[in-house]
């Protein structure tokens, strides 16, 4: 008994040494969960971040006195009013431009007024401020203002407003809203879909359902699962050469008599999406192909049913749920991709709704990519009410998957 | 009466065809879905073709020798300066910072929720990675430049440009530890109970166990989880294309603006871009390079996985 003494700690010592191996313990765990804490505070920060950029102070002048124009202060112009406005003070060019894109005569008060604002009275913005700057330094912005910038107007605005939703393209910060590139978005997202669904669900039930196990099906397998690796921008390379270049009398329409437009259209970058997340699709459809119990599939060959009768009627309605879920998983990493749109040709300046698969388009990251990049503090402003769209779109998104996942989750 | 009977079952008998029968319907549903299958390997192939074909007309170009290519540190195609290093060594730089914030962080986050958490405690914190994980690359990409930068700047000074690669490697970092957690996680709780009851029987703490017997055992998924967070940080494109800067620049000064290899496909083709002008041709160069870096990545780290699946099925 003694001679073990030499070896392991007895009595006080043995006690000092296991707390000290508590205490080291208690610790790494802390340290542990500290790493969880920093993805806590990294992703507030995040939001934060983008929250206080799309709300604050702004200083601005207008470059053209309201007064010049009408008597009647500001928001009180009435629809005709603004309409005779425009018409004197607008060039015939300018007015017919924009008389072509939406006849003036069916526009809103509200968006009469804005064009008034941009085109005749034009905001000169001086300075923004951050929607803590605004909180925290008021009074210090406000005699600031007062002291540079004398004549100016500030005011609290929030860079997110319908209006925002509704606008088109601008040039000018103030007037810029994302509705041609949240429409752009639908439409990439929508070709996407409806090329990579039927295409993905189907190799899915070749995999699981009918692919003998030989090496051409384990090359299939290993392919899916390397292509879902690849980076999105080679994807775009991708899509430049084959959809933009190879393909470019069907993705620029000319095969279907439209001659305006070359291959970087909404087609061609709907394709490159498409194909992109074909894999990812193809997986998820997998994993809910292979969560159908495999009695199901016996039950209905043990009944007479041929081998598509039974996918169709009996694989494919229990593993429903889970192939929708994950293509709409798959359908916000298409919404959320940027890099292979640039490539594709996205154009950054759309103010007319795209139309038909062979428009020119712009989409919501792109949007967001182009105003971060911009200098000026009144386009990161913009850029940050985009980013809430985008992720409110996104959440969206995800918070159906999820409903749909316990809705439909079947347990065996 | 009876005779009548057994013949006419006798007849019936021989009516039925046992034999396979040929249905074209099934057929044919069963060739389009080989086609839809076989469709991914022609992905593949099409990319291996069309950037191998226009970086063969790269390199066959006289001007651009495997000399230059890896002998000089400036890329200006456009004026006749082809070294890739600068691009390459900026991706390395970006990358490193992005594995040294996301593999401790993502690792400890992985050994707490697999070792420590609760079930409640795991319920609550993973949807706060999967949020992460969600986040699209631009945001990130604005995060890095409008939040990150100035706080490095705030802590660092003047040396630290408005565009520079910390900046994108921190963020990147970020962007990746929800993808290592995860991949963690999986290889810690694929290790038996067997291996932990041993230890604690012997008398060793929860940490002794988890870092001296369960860390080990996963080390071969946690090293596949590295080399796929290597691998999605070399392609990472708009956190860089956002945040490093623009404009090749061979420097080691993660406080200084260079850019990347996707940052740089981003920028050049983003502009007006004349089809097979070397300009052009460089640009899927530098793309079939990452396609390979990463491919050659994913698949070592899938040989790993699939090797540390064996040991305990």
């Amino acid at each position: 008994m003694n001679s073990s003494n030499t070896y392991y700690p007895e009595g006080a010592s043995f006690r000092s040494a296991l707390n000290t191996r508590y205490r080291v313990a208690s610790m790494w765990q802390m340290i542990f969960f500290s790493a969880l804490l920093i993805a806590i505070i990294s992703l507030t920060a995040l939001l934060y971040n983008v929250i206080d950029g799309a709300f604050g102070y702004i200083a601005f002048d207008y470059k053209k006195d309201p007064a010049t124009f009408s008597a009647t202060p500001l928001p009180d112009l009435k629809k005709d009013e603004l309409l005779t406005i425009l018409k004197d003070h607008l060039s015939a060019g300018a007015y017919n431009k924009l008389d072509n894109e939406q006849p003036m005569l069916k526009r809103s008060q509200a968006d009469l007024y804005s064009l008034f604002m941009e085109r005749l009275i034009q905001i000169d913005t001086k300075q923004t401020w951050s929607l803590t700057e605004s909180i925290l330094h008021g009074a210090e912005i406000r005699a600031e203002v007062a002291k540079d910038y004398p004549g100016a107007k500030l005011e609290f605005r929030s860079w997110l407003t319908p209006q925002f939703l509704v606008s088109p393209m601008s040039s000018r910060a103030e007037f810029a809203g994302v509705r041609t590139a949240v429409l752009g978005s639908l439409w990439l997202v929508g070709i996407a879909l409806l090329f990579a669904m039927p295409i993905g669900i189907g190799a899915a039930i070749y995999l699981q359902e009918y692919a003998p196990r030989n090496l051409l099906t384990r090359i299939i397998q290993t392919n899916i699962n390397n292509l879902a690796g690849v980076p999105s921008i080679v994807y775009g390379m991708l899509g430049l050469a084959i959809f933009v270049r190879v393909l470019e009398p069907f993705t620029s329409g000319r095969l279907f008599g439209v001659t305006d437009s070359n291959g970087r259209t909404i087609l061609s970058a709907g394709l490159t999406m498409g194909v992109l997340v074909l894999p990812l699709i193809i997986i998820n459809a997998q994993e809910a192909i292979k969560a159908v119990p495999d009695s199901l599939r016996q039950a209905a060959y043990g009944v007479g049913a041929t081998k598509w009768q039974t996918v169709w009627h009996h694989v494919l309605p229990n593993a429903i749920a889970g192939i929708l879920t994950g293509s709409i998983l798959a359908l916000s990493r298409a919404l959320g991709e940027t890099a292979p749109l640039i490539i594709v040709g996205a154009s950054t300046f759309i103010s007319i709704d795209p139309n038909s698969p062979f428009s020119k388009f712009t989409a919501l990251p792109i949007q967001i990519y182009q105003w971060t990049t911009r200098a000026q503090s009144e386009f990161h402003a913009i850029a940050a009410g985009a980013i809430i769209v985008l992720m409110v779109l996104l959440l969206t998104l995800n918070a159906t998957a999820i409903l749909l996942r316990n809705r439909f989750q079947r347990k065996y | 009466m009876t005779q009548n009977i057994l013949s006419a079952q006798k007849e019936n008998f021989r009516s039925i065809d046992l034999r396979k029968k040929t249905r074209w319907g099934e057929s044919v549903i069963q060739a389009l879905l080989f086609i839809a299958g076989i469709l991914s390997v022609f992905t593949t192939l099409a990319i291996v073709y069309e950037l191998g074909k226009e970086a063969l007309l790269f390199f066959g170009n006289p001007d651009v020798t495997f000399a230059k290519f890896l002998g000089s540190t400036e890329w200006q195609p456009g004026i006749g300066h082809f070294g890739i290093w600068p691009l390459v060594t900026s991706t390395l730089i970006t990358s490193l910072i992005a594995m040294f914030v996301s593999l401790p962080l993502g690792l400890s986050a992985a050994l707490f929720l697999s070792e420590y958490a609760s079930t409640r405690a795991r319920s609550a914190l993973k949807p706060i990675l999967e949020i992460l994980a969600g986040i699209p690359t631009v945001v990130y990409g604005y995060f890095a430049l409008l939040f990150m930068t100035p706080l490095l700047q705030k802590i660092f000074g003047d040396r630290v440009e408005v565009y520079n690669m910390a900046s994108a490697g921190i963020v990147m970092g970020i962007m990746i530890l929800p993808l290592i957690s995860s991949m963690s996680e999986d290889a810690l709780s694929a290790v038996p109970r067997a291996l932990r009851e041993g230890a604690y029987a012997m008398g060793a703490t929860k940490f002794e166990t988890s870092l001296q017997i369960v860390l080990p055992a996963a080390l071969s998924g946690i090293g596949a989880a590295f080399i796929i967070g290597i691998s999605r940080a070399v392609g990472e494109t708009m956190i860089v294309a956002i945040a490093a800067g623009s404009g090749p620049n061979f420097t080691f000064n993660p406080f200084k603006a260079a850019e990347t290899m996707t940052g740089h496909i981003a920028r050049i083709s983003g502009g007006d871009l004349s089809y097979n002008s070397i300009d052009y041709n460089s640009l899927f160069a530098i793309a079939l390079l990452l396609f390979i870096v990463t491919l050659v990545l994913n698949l070592i780290s899938q040989r790993i996985v699939n090797r540390f699946k064996e040991q305990y099925e």
